[in-house]
């Protein structure tokens, strides 16, 4: 009736995960409880359960990769103090679930913190800087963002039901086969990554049909701000690579559930198909991640030193460079698996040739500042930062692509310290950096600037502090993913880099703190106009938070840095532009589709974990009926008359008029 | 305006002159037992490769990271000494050299990955007078398996060899994959399966050097490591010779027992092997070695390693 499931799948006999699932679950509950005795239900429901709005959808998108980037952090925590306690001794968690904790680490961090991170700003910021109501496709929108949920969760229920896979965060065969691994943890890997990347995927169609079709008028490609450009980027990577991801991984579940032997020992299957293949989607993934983060940086750089972004083509040349040439590149994960030297050189220099993309991207960021008049507001601190920190990991990234000092290197922490130096000093540095760039446009107020400047000071000094020592542990032969250790040398880099981990930590409190501050001081940090640090892009001709609607009218756009173009013609004239003719704006209705949908996977998702087979059939019938009541529907969109949109606009421009008046102009 | 720019922000080089400082010192304590210390001709070769690409990115890293952090100062909003350049976007001549700064490292940088990787190819033969040791390496669940195919006698987690003379490995594994590494000698060889991959190492002086895999393999995958002892010729016969005196035999029935899973295997020594076995092996004439039992044949939630 069960499949697999019975009580003994629940690890009564490990206190520390119980304890903290118990804690987790006290939580959850507690929040529930809050929220339908204090009848927040309906409107959580109507506003944002059911929104198809992409702002919603990207606030959410965000709170997610927030939560789930602690729960990754907090695994963090955990490998790091039990290598610091484990020097000729066992440590604190026994292997199997240090195994399971390193691998939930890497595939928390980067399918449900970065990615949704990096997708939620996309999400918030796309189309409002593309001038346009909306995605091209709101309702999948919501399906997106619910599917990715529902990975997210599966991956947390196997802390208390079952395990989760004990393989890494990419399970190589034959490992990762039922004959090596035959409990359930790879089935959930499995489940929660593939049903998070039909998510993925569909976000990525939506964002590519939105960029190439649904511009503003005027809005031509070169027009289109930085960010939209990697966004695009980032998307044509995630519809190019996820269907590899979803098929290495769906042959790995026959494998696992059927019998078949693509990846096997046995029948003449070939585990290094599955490296190629992983692979294959692995380094575009990589890609995915730092794309949008470059635009964050491109955004935000210009923004605070006042000037255009210099080398504005260039940089999309150089995007697009990046782009393609992160598809030739997959080999350099896997030098020291025996091919050949000229696959190898070939392959080391098809790597090192991206440096020249990235390189010109580094250079251009400087020219911007250059001539500038730089504030330094906590976006800018985690630009600089990125700056100097991924031209660093950028230099042993490279040098992990000269195949001989990649075979002194491979594995160890010397690689592990690199990939976190360039997707922490990268991808996150960029994601916290769009956070509070653009937390008061969904909020309407600004994030608490001196509590986010300690947190950054306090996240890049622990990121020194973890991760120099590991690098330098990894000099010194040490490999990755070990739960315990008997080489002496190794032990004083491995303490140094716990001690780091404090400081990171301190960083993390400090920005908690500095999100329930701004809450509470919500006034006095409001933003009235919706431009609070004199933007350059349209996303910032909006008020904060934009209405549903986004533009009253759709603007009209006639060269790069639009609303730059449309501020500096109201300064000189001294007068807003004309009033706008008001007129009704058609919007899409809320639909449950994507909350329904999601229900139902993760109960098929879970059945199929715990082969529960007439769950599966239950739960895959119900996601189809979803779809199939949401395809029947009669009226798919409703109308804000005029005169709401009027007033909704007319109460900005009067902010927006009074900004103006007090202008005071640039210093000479 | 550019140089004075930087040359006037003497904070700011000092904050990264401290900070490149503090790096490269993490880098050069490495030198203790680690790859920068190397004690083979491989290892050493390819520490060579490994300090040559950093100086030669460091040649414009540090510049890099130098005019960053000048120009963010420079261009402070408080600084009323600098230019204000509000419109400045654009020109062709920076262009023309942002992007041909990183188009020449890397051309340089190709060349010598292209050379490296065919000089340092793990198939290819060492420069050797002495005709090289044939070792063959079986990685198991979770113990390294050794076999001297021509003096005929096995190692578990130990592995002797002489001295200034190179060494041929044939490598495979009994069950999952895993990374055969030595550390100080160079080079890392993954095993795999059904598959044998080829590795040339030499050790130039005697003494012990630690080893290990480096890819996980599963929950014994900590004490998957071994002592590469490189001694003397003679000391290598000697070793031979207790081998074969005091070891059992290794047979496919042994073997079979050998391949179970078992964690933190204490090394040993078998007096004979039977011939063609890393052959049988590597082409899955023993069929490849178990996984887990416990629970079998009804896999079980969450078994525990070894059982």
């Amino acid at each position: 009736m069960l499949g697999k499931l019975s009580w003994d799948v629940i690890p009564f006999d490990q206190p520390l995960p119980m304890i903290a699932s118990a804690i987790v679950a006290l939580a959850i509950l507690g929040v529930l409880a809050w929220v339908f005795l204090a009848g927040h239900f309906p409107y959580l429901w109507r506003e944002w359960i059911t929104s198809v709005d992409h702002k919603r959808i990207g606030v959410m998108y965000t709170l997610l990769a927030l939560l789930m980037l602690l729960r990754g952090f907090s695994d963090a925590v955990m490998m790091r103090s039990q290598q610091a306690l484990a020097f000729q001794a066992p440590g604190y968690l026994p292997p199997d679930h240090f195994n399971q904790v390193f691998s939930a680490h890497g595939t928390i961090m980067i399918f449900f913190g970065a990615m949704p991170f990096v997708i939620g700003l996309m999400n918030l910021v796309v189309p409002l800087q593309l001038g346009v109501r909306d995605v091209a496709f709101p309702t999948l929108n919501s399906v997106s963002f619910w599917l990715t949920a529902t990975g997210a969760l599966l991956v947390n229920i196997s802390l208390v039901i079952g395990e989760f896979a004990r393989t890494g965060w990419l399970p190589y065969p034959p490992l990762s086969e039922t004959a090596y691994s035959p409990g359930v943890g790879v089935d959930y890997y499995l489940w929660a990554v593939q049903i998070s990347g039909v998510g993925t995927l569909l976000t990525g169609i939506n964002f590519v049909t939105t960029i190439l079709k649904m511009r503003t008028p005027g809005m031509n490609y070169l027009r289109m701000s930085m960010f939209c450009w990697t966004s695009l980027a980032a998307s044509l990577l995630i519809v190019a690579a996820f269907p590899i991801l979803t098929a290495t991984l769906a042959m790995l579940t026959l494998d696992r559930y059927f019998g078949f032997h693509f990846f096997t020992n046995e029948a003449g299957g070939n585990m290094l198909m599955f490296v190629n293949l992983i692979w294959a989607w692995g380094h575009p993934e990589v890609y995915i991640l730092v794309l949008p983060a470059f635009g964050i940086f491109s955004e935000v750089i210009s923004t605070f030193s006042s000037k255009p972004l210099f080398g504005y083509r260039s940089m999309v040349a150089a995007t697009l460079f990046i782009c393609i040439v992160s598809f030739m590149v997959w080999l350099h994960h896997f030098f020291t698996m025996g091919a050949g030297a000229d696959v190898n050189a070939a392959f080391g220099i098809a790597t090192s040739i991206i440096a020249v993309g990235t390189g010109v991207k580094i250079y251009n960021w400087m020219f911007t500042m250059y001539g500038g008049r730089i504030r330094f507001a906590t976006p800018m601190l985690w630009s600089l930062g990125f700056m100097v920190t991924f031209v660093i990991g950028g230099m042993t990234g490279v040098l992990l692509a000269v195949p001989p000092a990649d075979f002194l290197l491979h594995n160890s922490l010397f690689l592990v310290a690199h990939f976190h130096n360039v997707i922490i000093g990268g991808v996150l540095f960029g994601a916290f950096a769009g956070y509070t760039y653009w937390f008061p446009k969904a909020f309407g107020f600004r994030l608490h600037e001196g509590w986010g400047k300690l947190a950054f000071w306090l996240t890049l000094i622990g990121f020194y502090a973890t991760f120099v020592p590991l690098y330098t542990v990894g000099l010194l032969g040490m490999t990755r993913r070990m739960q315990h250790f008997d080489v002496p040398a190794w032990y004083p880099w491995v303490l140094v880099a716990g001690a780091g981990m404090i400081i990171t930590t301190a960083g993390v409190i400090a920005q908690i703190i500095q999100l329930v501050v701004s809450v509470r001081q919500r006034e006095a940090l409001r933003d009235v106009t919706g431009d609070p640090w004199d933007g350059r892009s349209l996303e910032w001709a909006t008020p904060s938070p934009p209405p549903v609607f986004n533009f009253a009218a759709l603007p009209h756009v006639e060269g790069e840095e639009p609303y730059w173009n449309i501020k500096q013609r109201a300064r000189e004239q001294n007068r807003l532009r004309d009033e706008p003719d008001y007129e009704p704006i058609e919007m899409p209705r809320n639909s449950p589709t994507g909350f329904v949908c999601a229900f139902f996977a993760t109960v098929m998702g879970f059945a199929l974990i715990w082969h529960i087979w007439w769950m599966v059939a239950l739960g895959a019938l119900g996601a189809f009926a979803t779809f199939v009541v949401f395809a029947w529907r009669d009226i798919p969109e409703y109308v804000i008359p005029a005169a709401e949109v009027a007033q909704i606009d007319r109460a900005n421009r009067g902010a927006r008029r009074e900004a103006l008046a007090t202008y005071t102009g640039p210093r000479p | 305006m550019l140089p004075r720019a930087i040359v006037r922000n003497c904070a700011a080089i000092r904050l990264c002159c401290i900070g490149a400082t503090i790096f490269l010192a993490g880098l050069l304590a490495g030198c203790q037992g680690g790859v920068l210390d190397p004690q083979g001709p491989v290892g050493a070769a390819q520490r060579t490769i490994l300090l040559n690409s950093v100086a030669i990115m460091l040649a414009i890293v540090i510049p890099t990271i130098v005019g960053t952090l000048g120009f963010a100062w420079w261009f402070r909003e408080t600084n009323t000494r600098a230019r204000f350049l509000p419109d400045w976007a654009y020109s062709g001549r920076i262009e023309l050299v942002v992007w041909s700064i990183p188009i020449l490292v890397i051309l340089f940088l190709s060349g010598i990955i292209w050379i490296g990787s065919h000089d340092l190819d793990p198939m290819k033969p060492l420069d050797s007078q002495q005709k090289p040791l044939e070792v063959q390496v079986v990685s198991l669940d979770w113990k390294w398996l050794f076999i001297y195919p021509e003096q005929n006698v096995a190692s578990i987690n130990q592995l002797v060899v002489p001295a200034g003379r190179p060494v041929h490995f044939s490598l495979t594994s009994a069950s999952v994959m895993n990374a055969f590494f030595v550390p100080q000698l160079g080079g890392m060889i993954y095993t795999m399966n059904g598959m044998t991959t080829q590795l040339h190492l030499q050790a130039d002086q005697q003494g012990k050097f630690y080893g290990r895999s480096a890819h996980f393999s599963g929950d014994g995958f900590p004490g998957m490591q071994f002592v590469l002892h490189a001694v003397a010729a003679d000391a290598f016969d000697a070793f031979v010779n207790s081998a074969r005196s005091q070891g059992q035999a290794l047979d496919k029935t042994s073997y079979q027992e050998l391949a179970r899973q078992s964690m933190d295997v204490p090394s040993s020594t078998y007096g004979s092997v039977e011939p063609d076995l890393f052959h049988e092996i590597a082409t899955q004439g023993v069929p490849p070695a178990p996984g887990p039992q416990a629970g079998r044949p009804e896999p079980s939630a969450s078994p525990k390693a070894g059982g």
